[in-house]
């Protein structure tokens, strides 16, 4: 059975599109896929950072397009699980050195030999975009709960929807639980609303996603923090299993909020 | 801020509903690509064109896009208009 290939996109930047795409992919390989991930922001390249992979780079997606290497050299192994491979980004070149047909003939090739392909697709809608979505069976949108990521997720939902590769599903990272809770955060319910398309996951905002990227170490790796599970329920998501939604900002009962009080305290 | 008094303030809707309701109308306009240039044309249209029938009150004239895609024209008449009308 040919693998499926997932972009992973946003529209604005710094929502997490990276980290999703690091963790997901180590997730996926951690249950046994066989997966790769592809850093397909030419010019800007940082997946090979987040996955802790800098330092093995040989070839990379521009070398395979313009047949400097075959595909097979160009992909780094990543020794920490069983099937992870990664393909980095050109630093030195920008996005015009690979067409949408360029990467349609990759993801052709990515297809056959593995489980699942994940593209970390650049912010924006140009062609960096287009050419990350050019070759995706499915897309997956990050955004946060904010005005400004909220609208641009719409803005790509609708381009991904006129190219006929959507609806695509939705993840919301970065969640705040407490200030959902008070009323100063777009809640789940709020953003799926306005979005109106399918929820795949909720990751809350988690301290550890900032120290594994520290140390090059994907948080699904080494863990039982709330990010590392959100991540890892989602992966399991992508792979068919039926995972309640996590329910960071369900209303406080009343029981727990006399406790609380009792206590003194937050 | 006295007990009393904050039992009559009228409620303030918090930060997140705010951000809710400017993102559904920003979205809207986003969506149908309609920029508040083209809203303010299609208003200068529509009265030229209703000022031949109707004297119409172009100050008060608005145009809203609901959620649901539809065009909302709310176009008051002056009162000589509205009295003629009836008779």
């Amino acid at each position: 059975m040919p693998g499926k290939v997932i972009t992973i996109t946003s529209g604005k930047g710094g929502v997490g599109k990276t980290t999703v795409t690091a963790n997901l992919g180590m997730a996926l390989a951690q249950h046994g896929q066989r997966v790769a991930v592809v850093d397909a922001d030419i010019g800007l390249r940082n997946l090979d950072v987040v996955m802790g992979l800098e330092n093995r780079i040989v070839y990379d997606l521009v070398d395979v397009v313009e047949g400097v290497c075959r595909l097979r050299q160009a992909l780094i192994r990543d020794r920490r699980v069983n099937e992870l491979y990664l393909l980095p980004a050109a630093q030195t070149r920008d996005k015009t050195a690979v067409s949408p047909a360029d990467m349609i003939q990759v993801c052709e090739q990515l297809r056959r030999e593995f489980d699942y392909a994940l593209i970390d697709s650049p912010a924006g809608i140009e062609q960096g975009f287009q050419n990350a979505v050019a070759g995706a069976d499915e897309v997956i949108i990050v955004t946060t709960p904010e005005v400004s990521a909220v609208r641009d997720a719409d803005r790509i939902i609708g381009l991904i929807e006129a190219q006929e590769k959507g609806p695509g599903s939705l993840i919301i990272n970065r969640l705040k639980p407490d200030m959902v809770r008070r009323g100063d955060m777009l809640s789940t319910e709020d953003v799926v609303e306005i979005l109106a398309i399918k929820l795949l996951g909720i990751i809350p905002e988690d301290e550890a996603i900032v120290i594994s990227t520290n140390r090059g170490t994907p948080i699904v790796l080494d863990g039982r923090s709330p990010a590392a599970q959100a991540l890892d329920n989602i992966a399991r998501r992508i792979m068919g299993e039926d995972i309640p939604m996590y329910q960071p900002a369900r209303e406080e009962g009343f029981f727990s909020r006399l406790a609380r009080m009792v206590r003194g305290g937050d | 801020m006295s007990a009393i008094a904050k039992l009559f303030k009228r409620k303030q809707p918090t930060s997140s509903q705010v951000a809710k309701e400017r993102l559904q109308l920003v979205l809207i306009h986003d969506r149908v690509k309609l920029s508040p240039d083209v809203l303010e044309r299609i208003k200068d249209d529509l009265v030229t064109t209703i000022s031949k029938y109707l004297d119409i009150d172009r100050e008060g004239l608005q145009i809203t896009l609901t959620q649901n895609k539809r065009l909302i024209v709310d176009m008051p008449l002056r009162e000589r208009s509205a009295r003629k009308r009836s008779g």
